[in-house]
């Protein structure tokens, strides 16, 4: 280190997005912590307003800008910071680095660039390089060679032989990768791939190799250790996010695991990386000789420098030789390394930081363990099961089959001392209602198992379980599957020991019922569930509730039973070193594989706080953001804070944050024992979105201590029928409803409230599944598709009132009166799930009369339920005319951001309101800016999803930013998740007339940006009518040129506005062809009319110049 | 089948017997190491132990075949895991691990809560226990016995250096005294193209007088080029001194040839007992540790430098006073103990960690080249007298 740092940049990575997740969070928190203690200033850009990281309690300084070069450089120019930090921010705080590096934006404002040095990065960023590189060190890759045109792809195809694998360099989550196995499938994922970046490796595919990884830290005096290795349950082709992952790996040996270690050491000393590196291996499952490729192709022109095409290995005297091959390398911290600082304990991101800053790894203290070094390697003496969270169903046309780029938008962790174990509570942890890995549910016949095992999806694991219920072969599982016969075996072994239960308790049954009166002989006569089966089950991860169900009876009877026979989960603590010293973490799981507890009850100073589970679309970061503000006002209230979550992605399940980390399960059954042990004062349900809500009830009815609003107010808060009647009662209007078990007094509902209805079936696997019908055609179509109307599952339908606004109420009540609230707007009009919408805060639009209204339901309502802590109130109005749509009484999303908008902490106030304390802080002020809450879409990633937003979330993160007006704040914030001001051409297509109207008054902005607007037909003439220059382009069904795909190809648009005639959408099919190949070219599109209309305004009356470079304490102070 | 383990302050703890349905008596120790259950219990350095494995999931990928261990057989007393998986799946995979212990006639326990018995030893420091699963047996303490008598070789082999092995082309030679040496010290050597001698614990290399042994060595020798070292019948550049179970004073034989060995001022590593049985030679100490280092983790700082080793370690007892004429050579970031000596002038020096690995890290390996660099150098012929 040259000169002494004072303040350092740390670059965050903005919304979550799918490939892009909570994990930065993690790492950019930890990063802060650990410059803090060295007393360095640190700056933070980062627009992910629900971050923890973006608190007050950790960055100095935060811009709520979009973390690109511009942006950037702006901040750098005005802090002039001594050091940037490029690895915690994941790959958009890499690629923002290497552009401004690029630019010598760095060198000019003298920014030394902290820890793994730029040419190491920009080498494992080069696919050709890297390649080079590694060769160089005798270490073998895939034969590959890049290509930048679809025509050169299939040359270099074709001389390695299909089939091949397509990767896509400098991609988050590996986007636009596939496997080809002809050359039209090559084609057709070249295409695509090389519209996102301008080259694509085409290289061998290696069939069925197990997928290893490794995470390695390194110091700048060459110290180097692996934290952690792990190996994909799934072979390689899988993304490592999509797969499911053990740590640490179960099927290498000892020469496998050393070896692969030896070379990511290796390798990461030759980069000279300062700081954490991932490095991801292929090995073969079988010996060479049996999978040996002896073909010597090689590819024209490369075998100079080349030397070793078909992978160098190392031949070992009596060891014989490993077949393996590095297939990927991140110089930064990943979602893998923060998984393995999760399955190990082991600080990760911290250490990195400080090593980023010049330390050695000897001189960091271990703060988990607080006993041993930071300079050693964990050992576990448990195992760690990662399940990735998928919501593909939630995209309309997606694909649920996985492969090689991220789909899934969140995950878990289950920790246990059997493989068995930690899978099942990883299981239960998704939290979709599922049991167990030998749940049955998505199965009715054994062709869509046979299907459904060989095909990778998200059911994939079930249905390999359901596949050996049906008699089929672990080895024929393995041929076609590739999962390693080990982890086969485990399921069957639950799958064996599940079907004894049934058996046992059947003929004991019978014996029971024989013998009823006669004398009994055995233990199993008595029609219980003997011991050693009992405790056999538990420490394979069944749950009581499963084992309710083969037993025909319910899950509390079988708590009952197994607390009866002193069958209770042992606390272990997860500590580093297997046991060897006595560490002082507060890290803990529970397991059945044990017989002691390592810690001792917390008693009632304890609250156990509920945190938010897997990431997912509809809850995610802001959840993890109000556990975090609530444990840290847990402490203050002088309480030790115990929280119970299961994301690795998580700060609340860092090391340093709780007093107590249970990483468990969200259920009753886990939250019960966990309450059994501890025997705290209470349980905080209202933090973590609307999984710990669920439990309120059955955690009340078990006799658990409920912090905040009654339980029982809950339930009536959610229950439909029950809340509408008090809306009644105290004159709130709401919207028409009724419940429906009959398709008849369904339709005839909806003659007598006229079309459009909102339609809300009861039950869908997964979620719900509301839509809006505008008519007759459409109602039946998705009562025919999707919800069926029956006693079993009703259907809710209510009146769908339009062109109606969105506002949202979110406040604190105290003994039912409200301590603070606040008012923000949608942009959107109501139909788009408040999740995607665009939220204004101070509203811009509403009248006082409005507002006025607003606030003394929220009182009335507050007064009702008796409202004890956070809630959140989603209102319509239209002229004035106020209803209500519904009351969460629980922390909402937008927490975090009205909190860090108004500098009122919400989460602050709720806990003061559980523990009965006035609080001094809750008069939000006047606010003299604008700030604007912008969702993320993550569509490109989910083939064939259509991008249209409605009453659906689909959305995977946000950030928001501030401005002087609406305009300026919502600019910003467009641009920080993928939005861009357009300088070649504008792709405009208004489906009917209402849009075509509506949206002139923009649509007459437009030509201020002297850019090409093309049209569709009827679009252009009707532009052109009203004084609006337009080209009309072709629709892509047509085949005829100019056309609006051949333009997408070209580059010639770079905005797209496409609204959709929701009442009658004609043309459909052809409007989502249009938007989905706007997707798949990269090119942003607007789908909502408020939202489009508005971005032409900021767009048109707004240069990037104009957008204010100010900190938050610049706005709020 | 089900069977105990007992402890000598007599709790008893459940288990499910998946080896030999006999009983055992020994030293249980614990090994916090992830991988590398075959290597670990044929690591002649158990002998006498009951050891537990502190990963919860042994068995996973079976067994390999014997060339790849680290002795002819297992070495422990009995093994101790959480959950044994009889579903082994790996292509070098000869046998499941149940089926070997039963081969060899070795009980092994699955008891679920290992963390409980390691937090036991921890406390209390090792102690002496017994599996018990068919008849009782009497508890046995394998420290008070010359364990290393009973896992040296009895014979002299000798191994020859690899085809492709670097410089040294097999003009260098070694012995290695064999304490209980685990194979892979060995092969290490010989990969990097030293011929190896391995002679018995308590055979006298510099000694004149004929024996059995000695004889049966010429065999495999008749035409030895001169080295620095001349005897009769034996010639070689340096020595090495291997790991193996037990106190390292029960080894009284094998100290004595090292301080010959030092008058002559011939090279000398020692691994792990060798280290200690160096350090005795020399005029240091030795003492037992509460409860040792046996894992996979182990941090050691070499002194004077910034480096810190991940390393491999399997030992009860330390080297607590550094003989003189030797400075501390690496020492423990965990607990300060040493790890490693090397005198100020001569080319000796020991480890108290494994450089061999097997199981563990590889990252000390450089130990071995940095001794054999030592050799290199020396060109005189030293005559012995």
């Amino acid at each position: 280190m040259n000169k002494k740092l004072n303040k350092v940049l740390i670059l965050g990575s903005g919304a979550l997005k799918i490939g892009e997740a909570g994990e930065f969070d993690y790492s950019g928190s930890q990063a802060i912590k650990a410059l803090k203690e060295e007393r360095i200033k640190t700056i933070l850009v980062n627009p992910n307003i629900a971050t923890v990281q973006t608190s007050k309690l950790l960055a100095d300084t935060v811009y709520f800008l979009p973390v690109n070069d511009y942006f950037v450089e702006k901040v750098i120019a005005k802090e002039k910071p001594d050091g940037i930090l490029l690895s915690f921010g994941g790959q958009t705080a890499l690629n923002c680095g290497l552009t401004l590096y690029k630019k010598g934006v760095l060198k000019k404002h003298n920014v030394a660039i902290l820890g793994t040095p730029i040419e190491a990065i920009q080498l494992s960023e080069d696919r050709d390089l890297f390649t080079t590189h590694l060769r160089k060190l005798d270490i073998p890759t895939p034969l590959s060679k890049t290509a930048t045109t679809v025509f050169g792809a299939k040359k270099i195809a074709q001389n390695i032989g299909y089939p091949i694998m397509v990767r896509s360099g400098f991609a988050l989550g590996g986007q636009g990768s596939g496997i080809a196995r002809n050359e039209a499938e090559l084609e057709k994922i070249a295409t695509k791939a090389l519209s996102f970046v301008n080259q694509i490796l085409i290289e061998q595919y290696l069939h069925h190799f197990k997928e290893v990884e490794y995470e390695v830290v390194r110091d700048k005096d060459d110290n180097c250790i692996t934290v952690c290795n792990m190996e994909n349950m799934d072979p390689l082709g899988i993304h490592t996010g999509e797969s499911i992952v053990v740590a640490p790996s179960q099927t290498l040996t000892n020469f496998e695991y050393h070896y692969l270690r030896q070379v990511a050491i290796k390798i990461v000393r030759s980069l000279k990386i300062v700081g954490e590196c991932n490095v991801q291996f292929a090995l073969n499952p079988h010996s060479k000789s049996i999978t040996s490729t002896t073909s010597t192709t090689s590819i024209t022109g490369e075998e100079k420098n080349d030397p070793s095409p078909r992978g160098t290995r190392d031949t070992l005297d009596t060891r014989g030789t490993l077949d393996y091959f590095v297939i990927e390398l991140n110089a930064r911290l990943s979602r893998s390394s923060a998984l393995a600082s999760k399955a190990t304990g082991y600080p990760l991101a911290y250490v990195a930081a400080k090593l980023a800053i010049g330390k050695n790894l000897t001189e960091i203290k271990n703060k988990v363990t607080r006993i041993t070094q930071s300079c050693f390697e964990p050992a576990l003496d448990y195992i760690v099961v990662k399940i990735p969270r998928w919501d593909i169903e939630k995209f309309k046309g997606a694909n649920e089959r996985i492969g090689t780029s991220m789909k899934s938008v969140g995950e878990v962790m289950g920790v246990g001392r059997t493989f068995e174990e930690a899978l099942q509570k990883a299981i239960r942890m998704l939290d979709i209602k599922i049991e167990g890995v030998t749940s049955n549910v998505f199965f009715k016949n054994n062709e869509t198992i046979e299907q459904s095992a060989t095909t990778p999806t998200p059911k994939r694991v079930f249905a390999i379980s359901h596949a050996i219920k049906k008699g089929i072969s672990i080895e024929e599982i393995y041929k076609k599957t590739g999962i390693d016969p080990w982890f086969l075996h485990r399921i069957k072994n639950i799958v064996d020991k599940e079907n004894e239960l049934v058996r046992l308790y059947s003929s004991s049954k019978r014996n029971a019922s024989r013998s009823s009166s006669g004398k009994s002989f055995s233990t199993s006569s008595n029609n219980t569930i003997p011991k050693a089966t009992l405790l056999q089950l538990k420490q394979l991860g069944c749950s009581d509730k499963r084992i309710a169900v083969l037993t025909g009876q319910s899950e509390l009877a079988v708590r009952k039973l197994r607390k009866s026979y002193g069958i209770i989960p042992s606390v272990f603590q997860i500590d580093t070193l297997g046991g060897e010293f006595p560490a002082k973490t507060n890290y803990l799981y529970l397991t059945y594989n044990g017989s002691h507890n390592d810690i001792k009850p917390a008693g009632k100073k304890g609250i156990v706080v509920l945190g938010s589970g897997p990431y997912r679309i509809g809850s995610s970061v802001e959840f993890d953001w109000t556990s975090v503000a609530t444990v840290q006002q847990v402490k203050k209230n002088r309480k030790q804070s115990i929280i119970i979550n299961c994301n690795p992605e998580t700060v609340s399940t860092d090391y340093d944050i709780s007093d107590r980390l249970y990483f468990e399960e969200l259920t009753f059954e886990r939250i019960a024992d966990v309450y059994d042990f501890e025997n705290p004062f209470g349980v905080i349900v209202s933090v973590g979105g609307q999984t710990p809500n669920n439990r309120a009830n059955a955690l009340k009815d078990y006799g658990a201590h409920i912090l905040g609003t009654d339980p029982a107010n809950i339930d009536r808060a959610e229950d439909r029928n029950k809340f509408s009647k008090l809306l009644d009662e105290i004159g709130v209007e709401q919207p028409s409803w009724d419940k429906f078990t009959d398709l008849e007094k369904a339709l005839q509902f909806c003659k007598k409230v006229q079309y459009p209805v909102l339609l809300r079936p009861s039950y869908v696997l997964s979620g719900t599944m509301m839509r809006v019908c505008h008519n007759y055609e459409e109602l039946i179509e998705f009562v025919k598709d999707v919800a069926h109307i029956s006693k079993e599952y009703p259907v809710t339908i209510s009146k769908f009132i339009e062109e109606a606004k969105e506002i949202e109420l979110d406040a604190v009540a105290q003994n039912g009166a409200i301590v603070a609230s606040v008012i923000s707007e949608h942009i959107e009009n109501a139909g788009v799930h408040s999740g995607d919408a665009t939220i204004v805060l101070p509203p811009q639009k509403l009248t006082e009369a409005t507002k006025k209204r607003i606030e003394e339901i929220g009182r009335k309502l507050a007064n009702e339920f008796r409202i004890n802590g956070p809630f959140n109130i989603q209102f319509l109005a239209k002229e004035d005319n106020v209803s209500v749509i519904e009351i969460n009484l629980r922390a909402s999303r937008t927490f975090p951001f009205i909190s860090k908008v108004t500098g009122v902490d919400f989460i602050e106030l709720a806990v003061d309101a559980f523990f009965g304390k006035q609080s001094n802080n809750a008069v939000v002020k006047q606010l003299p800016f604008v700030a604007v809450k912008v969702s993320q879409f993550s569509f490109a990633r989910l083939t064939g999803s259509d991008p249209v937003l409605h009453v659906e979330m689909s959305s995977t993160g946000e950030v928001a930013s501030f401005g002087e007006d609406t305009e300026e704040a919502f600019l910003k914030g467009e641009l920080a998740v993928g939005g861009k001001i357009p300088k070649k051409g504008i792709f405009v297509s208004l489906g009917g007339n209402e849009n075509k109207e509506r949206f002139l008054e923009a649509a007459k902005l437009l030509p201020k940006l002297k850019l090409p607007i093309y049209a569709t037909e009827k679009t252009a003439q009707f532009l052109i009518e009203n004084g609006v220059k337009a080209i009309k382009l072709h629709k892509i069904f047509e085949h005829q040129f100019p056309n609006v795909l051949d333009y997408f190809q070209k580059g010639k648009i770079d905005l797209t506005i496409n609204l959709v005639e929701t009442a009658h959408p004609k043309d459909e099919t052809d409007h989502y062809t249009i938007r989905r190949a706007a997707i798949d070219h990269n090119i942003p599109i607007y789908t909502n009319r408020q939202k489009a209309k508005l971005f032409v305004k900021a767009i048109t009356t707004k240069k990037l110049s104009d957008l204010a470079i100010k900190s938050w304490d610049e706005y709020c102070s | 089948m089900h069977g105990q383990l007992v402890f000598e302050d007599g709790s008893t703890f459940e288990g499910v017997s998946f080896g030999a349905p006999k009983s055992r008596a020994g030293e249980v120790v614990f090994s916090t190491g992830m991988v590398g259950y075959p290597e670990s219990i044929t690591d002649p350095s158990y002998l006498g132990q009951i050891l537990i494995f502190t990963y919860p999931l042994i068995g996973n990928y079976g067994v390999p075949d014997k060339r790849f261990l680290e002795s002819e057989k297992i070495q422990t007393s009995g093994i101790i895991v959480s959950t044994y998986n009889d579903t082994p799946s790996h292509f070098q995979s000869k046998r499941s691990l149940s089926q070997w212990l039963k081969d060899e006639n070795i009980p092994a326990l699955a008891i679920s809560d290992t963390r409980l018995l390691i937090q036991k030893i921890r406390t209390k420091g090792t102690m002496l226990g017994k599996i018990v699963i068919d008849k009782d047996v009497a508890l046995y303490d394998p420290n008070k016995e010359n364990l290393v008598a009973k896992v040296s070789t009895k014979k002299v082999k000798e191994k020859k250096f690899a085809s492709k092995g670097d410089a040294f082309r097999g003009k260098k030679s070694i012995i290695l005294i064999d304490c209980g040496a685990k194979e892979n010290i060995a092969r290490s050597l010989v990969k990097r193209g030293v011929k190896v001698i391995t002679i018995p614990w308590n055979f006298d290399p510099f000694s004149n007088t004929t024996n059995v042994m000695l004889n049966s060595f010429q065999n495999l020798n008749p035409n030895g080029i001169p080295k620095q070292v001349r005897n009769d019948k034996l010639e070689f550049d340096a020595l090495v001194v291997s790991n193996g179970p037990g106190d390292p004073k029960m080894a009284g034989v094998t100290i004595r040839t090292l301080k010959k060995a030092f008058k002559i001022g011939l090279p000398i590593l020692g691994v792990c007992l060798g280290h200690q049985l160096l350090a005795l030679a020399a005029g240091g100490d030795t003492r037992k540790l509460k409860y040792g280092h046996r894992s996979q983790n182990q941090p050691c700082i070499m002194e004077g430098s910034k480096r810190c080793y991940i390393t491999t370690q399997n030992h009860g007892f330390e080297v607590y006073k550094i003989p003189q004429g030797f400075k501390p050579w690496f020492t423990n970031a965990n607990d300060g103990s040493n790890e490693g000596i090397i005198h100020t002038k001569k080319p000796i020096m020991s480890v108290q960690f494994h450089p061999e690995a097997c199981p563990g890290p590889t990252d000390t390996e450089w130990i071995f080249d940095f001794f054999l660099e030592k050799i290199k150098r020396i060109t005189n012929i030293i005559p012995y007298s």
